[in-house]
C-alpha cells in the first residue's frame, strides 16, 4: 500500500514555545552545538491503488486546506514514500497559505 | 430567543455557556455536533474546551464537523453565533473569523481573572457593553496566542474589528494585545476569555465590592437577546 508523506512546519517567522522548550532542555543537556530547534508535524496517509497525479494533487490540496492552517504553518513536502516522486510546486516553503 | 451551544467530543464549558444563557433570560438549546440541524436557534454558542482533543490543530477537526455546515451559513446569514476559547479556535479554523491562536509564547497553560476593554460595540455580543468598558472574566487556555499578518492587523484596527483587548498584561503573546474579535457584520464574535464564567454573584471572579461577585460575562448574553427585542 503506497504511503504519502505530508511534512508540516510552523512558518518561520513565528514563535514555536515547544521547539524552544526542546531547544532549552538540550542547552542544559549541554549539547551547546544545537541552536534553534523547531517541531513540525508528519503525517503519512496509506492510500489503496496507484498514486497518480490526480491523486496527488488531492492530497496536495488537502495537505493546503486541512493538514495545514496557512496562517500559522508551512506545507514543507508532499511526497510518496520511498519513490522520491513528490508533488508539483510543493517541495519548498510557502505553498499553504495560496488556496485558502 | 432560543440559543442552541453545540457539543464537540471533548467540549467541557457547554453546560456553564447554557447556564449563563438561562440566567440572562434566554433559553438554551443543546446542538449536537454530529447533527446537520441547528433546531430552529436563533443564535449559536461554540462553547470552550478540548474539541477533538486538540488534534491536528486546535479546533480544526470541530470546524470540519457535520453541524459546522450549518452554522457556517447561518452565520453568512447573519445569525448571531459566539466563539469563546476553543469556539473561537474553531471560528478561526472555519474561517469566519482572520488570523490564527497558537500556543502561548511563555509555553505555560495559563488561568486567571482577566481584565479587558471592550474596544467595539457595534457586534451582537458587545451591543450592551459602553465603547472603552473595562470588564473582568476568566481566562484559561494554552494556545491563545492570537497572530496575523501585519496587514491584517492594520485591516482589524482599521475596520474597528477589535472587539477585545488584554489589560495589565498580555497573557499569551497575542500580537496587538488581541483577546477577541468581531466580523465586519457584528453577528460573529470570537474571543479567548469565558464570559460564561462570569454570570452569577459568588462564581465570578473577585470585584472591589465583594469576593466572587463579579458579573462582567452577562452582558455577551443579555446584549444578544436584546437584539431578539429590537427585530
Amino acid at each position: 500500500m503506497p504511503t504519502i508523506v505530508v511534512e508540516v512546519m510552523p512558518k518561520a517567522e513565528l514563535l514555536d514555545p515547544a521547539g524552544k522548550a526542546v531547544a532549552a532542555a538540550l542547552h542544559r543537556l549541554g549539547h551547546s552545538t544545537i541552536g534553534d530547534v523547531r517541531i513540525g508535524k508528519r503525517f503519512e496517509l496509506h492510500v489503496s491503488g496507484e498514486v497518480d497525479a490526480e491523486l496527488l494533487a488531492s492530497v496536495q490540496q488537502l495537505a493546503a486546506d486541512m493538514l495545514s492552517n496557512g496562517v500559522i504553518e508551512d506545507v514543507v513536502s508532499v511526497q510518496v514514500s520511498g519513490t522520491g516522486v513528490s508533488g508539483t510546486g510543493v517541495s519548498g516553503t510557502g505553498v499553504a497559505g495560496e488556496t485558502r | 430567543m432560543r440559543i442552541g451551544v453545540v457539543t464537540f467530543p471533548g467540549s467541557l464549558d457547554d453546560r456553564d455557556a447554557m447556564r449563563a444563557i438561562r440566567l440572562a433570560g434566554g433559553e438554551p438549546v443543546a446542538l449536537w455536533h454530529g447533527n446537520h440541524d441547528l433546531d430552529g436557534v436563533e443564535a449559536i454558542v461554540l462553547p470552550g474546551g478540548f474539541s477533538y482533543g486538540d488534534y491536528l490543530r486546535c479546533g480544526a477537526i470541530a470546524a470540519r464537523s457535520p453541524i459546522m455546515a450549518e452554522v457556517i451559513d447561518a452565520a453568512n446569514s447573519g445569525v448571531p453565533v459566539l466563539g469563546i476559547c476553543n469556539g473561537f479556535q474553531i471560528l478561526v479554523e472555519a474561517q469566519l473569523l482572520p488570523g490564527g491562536l497558537i500556543r502561548n509564547d511563555h509555553g505555560s497553560f495559563i488561568r486567571r481573572n482577566q481584565r479587558l476593554r471592550v474596544e467595539s460595540t457595534d457586534s451582537v455580543f458587545t451591543s450592551g457593553f459602553v465603547q472603552g468598558q473595562e470588564i473582568t472574566i476568566p481566562l484559561k487556555n494554552g494556545e491563545g496566542g492570537f497572530i496575523a499578518d501585519h496587514e491584517t492587523l492594520d485591516r482589524l484596527e482599521g475596520e474597528d474589528l477589535v472587539a477585545f483587548r488584554y489589560l495589565d498584561v498580555n497573557p499569551n503573546g497575542s500580537l496587538r494585545d488581541i483577546a477577541g474579535l468581531r466580523n465586519e457584520r457584528g453577528n460573529v464574535v470570537g474571543l479567548m476569555p469565558h464570559p460564561e464564567h462570569a454570570v452569577e454573584p459568588g462564581f465570578g471572579p473577585d470585584t472591589s465590592d465583594a469576593m466572587r461577585s463579579g458579573v462582567d460575562g452577562l452582558t455577551f448574553f443579555t446584549s444578544v437577546l436584546q437584539q431578539s427585542v429590537l427585530k
